[in-house]
């Protein structure tokens, strides 16, 4: 078997926004004094007068987003997902999400995988955030292919859209010409006893854990939400009803991310054991990244291990 | 400037404030002072200087107008109302559920409304994204916005006057509307911001300090900003916070408190009176 490619998703961001240069004479691309760590650098290089450097600032530069979106333009604003919705984000809620206005958001270094700059940089509350604005999609690539897809699906969405990507290099899993339909899970792996729903850095360790579970006698679902908001509600259902117990896996707080997003659907629908994987009421620390994501639980083998708990709740 | 457009702004700007007192009343709610200061200002962005047209609101071309101090909101839906975006039936129905004219500026469903607003300190981002819009784009529309002078304690206005300065944005105006009152009372017991003027010029701003209530004045700063090239200009304005009801003029108390049916009654009794002396002449 051939090695892996692996590529961050902000790889993906970065080329995404280079093919919507191409074909957008109407792009703006800002950034917050981070292009380099962003990936916004090569759009910049390539497509200069379309780039705005707004420093360090990221409240203003999501309200002058709001504003240029108002005048008909597309707008991608950049930043880390600390900055992007953390401080930022009354200016998201209110200069963009309030009236709705279409300005794309590029989160990057998201997640407890940002590694050795630690818990101030580690951004675990971001989806939890952008899910409580009305109107505001938000899809989490699970590798860089799916994040380049994002980045172009996201440019046709009348509406504010969060992207949210990695700074660690992930395996790339799907095709380079792959597209995602923006709200619809997809269904990786089928499976009887358990339906694991990962998005993020944790679908591939989800894959992982599913043929290690198969191993084992486990026949386990394997679902990529890419899409939180708005939830994909039928795939979420029809995976619990088939399997009867259900493990959310994510790189964010176990509160308010996918995991609650999948707790609330099925508590309300077909009422159904839920085991969420992710980052523990908690800050991270700093650490490198496969390191920390091992410590805290996010990894195939906890995967494995909590499915292995979600089976035996059927009993 | 010819005197009779001078009469025409004068009785625009009490009709505005006429519709700042109906429109509080009616809502039993709502910020009579800071819309009271800024209606001259309103009556010649709206009468003379700003390109727009009342029947295509989303003209592309149109100037943009950025209330930054968004809870001035009722001295600007009379303005829009008086100009013909929408009937001026619907100042009396403001703050009310499920009707239009929301508290604060609502872009999404306001005729005229260029940016909704209301959280202070982010209008003059905004209105800095679309003067940056019309640069990078090669559009000759101005964008104008206004702020109070407690809202420019707000940090995220100097992340706007800096960026704006930096990119040479000439095509922006922000007025600060200096009436010296915040809800907590004068803006220098609070946190002085001041000096004003000096601050937006080291911040790389050509700044004009005008008198709010003075139409000379103000005609003459806006033509000035016009001329200004290279940098955005700030107008800093005098104003009285409640100008021309007489018992809200300089009371910090009338920021956000609407008047009841007997002090509703001796404000437009006062208007109707200016008016008629105004149209007397």
């Amino acid at each position: 078997m051939s090695e892996i490619k692996k590529l961050a998703t902000r790889e993906g961001y970065g080329a995404g926004l280079i093919e919507l240069g191409k074909k957008r004479n109407d792009l703006v691309v800002l950034d917050a004094d981070l292009a380099a760590a962003t990936k916004t650098g090569a759009f910049k290089k390539e497509f200069p007068e379309n780039f705005v450097d707004c420093g360090i600032a990221e409240q203003n530069m999501m309200s002058i987003a709001a504003g240029l979106a108002s005048t008909g333009k597309l707008v991608f604003a950049s930043s880390f997902a600390m900055f992007a919705a953390g401080r930022a984000f009354e200016q998201v809620r209110n200069s963009i999400g309030y009236p709705h206005l279409p300005v794309k958001i590029g989160a990057t270094h998201a997640g407890i995988s940002v590694g050795e700059d630690g818990a101030t940089h580690q951004c675990n509350e971001d989806i939890a955030l952008m899910r409580t604005i009305p109107g505001m999609t938000i899809i989490n690539p699970a590798d860089a292919n799916e994040a380049k897809a994002a980045v172009l699906a996201a440019a046709e969405i009348d509406g504010p859209v969060y992207l949210r990507f990695g700074r660690l290099a992930v395996p790339v899993f799907n095709p380079d010409d792959y597209k995602i339909e923006v709200g619809k899970g997809v269904k990786l792996v089928d499976g009887t006893d358990v339906a694991i729903i990962a998005t993020g850095l944790l679908v591939n360790e989800a894959l992982i854990a599913a043929e290690q579970l198969k191993n084992e006698g486990i026949s386990a679902m394997v679902i990529n939400i890419h899409t939180i908001k708005p939830l994909d509600r039928e795939i979420v259902i029809e995976a619990a009803k088939k399997t009867g117990v259900v493990v959310v896996a994510e790189e964010h707080s176990v509160i308010g991310g996918l995991g609650s997003a999948v707790c609330e659907t099925l508590a309300e629908t077909v009422p159904t054991p839920v085991i969420r994987i992710g980052v523990e009421d908690t800050f991270g620390m700093s650490g490198p990244a496969a390191v920390l994501l091992e410590k805290y639980g996010l990894c195939a083998s906890n995967i494995v291990a909590k499915a292995k708990d979600a089976v035996k709740l059927k009993k | 400037m010819e005197k009779d457009f001078e009469l025409q702004l004068k009785a625009f700007a009490l009709k505005v404030r006429m519709g700042v007192i109906e429109g509080t009343y009616n809502a039993k709610a709502g910020h009579p002072g800071g819309s009271l200061s800024i209606a001259d200002v309103l009556a010649w962005l709206y009468n003379k200087e700003m390109n727009i047209d009342p029947k295509n609101p989303k003209m592309s071309n149109r100037d943009r107008l950025v209330l930054s101090k968004g809870h001035a909101a009722p001295a600007l839906y009379s303005a829009l109302a008086l100009k013909g975006f929408f009937p001026v039936e619907e100042i009396k129905k403001l703050r009310k559920p499920d009707e239009m004219l929301q508290g604060h500026p609502d872009m999404k469903h306001i005729p005229g409304v260029d940016m909704s607003t209301g959280s202070l300190g982010q209008g003059i981002s905004c209105a800095t994204g679309m003067a940056l819009a019309a640069k990078k784009f090669n559009e000759d529309y101005r964008v104008y916005t206004i702020l109070g002078d407690g809202e420019i304690q707000e940090g995220q206005v100097w992340e706007a006057a800096m960026f704006a300065a930096a990119n040479k944005l000439d095509n922006l105006v922000a007025l600060v509307d200096n009436n010296n009152l915040q809800i907590d009372g004068s803006v220098v017991d609070v946190c002085s911001p001041y000096p004003i003027d000096e601050k937006f010029a080291a911040f790389g701003w050509h700044v004009i300090n005008i008198d709010a209530h003075d139409f000379a004045q103000i005609e003459a700063a806006y033509n000035e900003a016009r001329t200004v090239k290279g940098k955005p200009t700030c107008i800093v304005a005098k104003s009285v916070k409640g100008k021309g009801v007489s018992f809200m003029e300089n009371q910090v108390g009338w920021h956000g408190v609407a008047p009841n049916a007997e002090q509703y009654a001796m404000a437009m009794d006062e208007l109707n009176a200016a008016l008629a002396e105004l149209e007397g002449k």
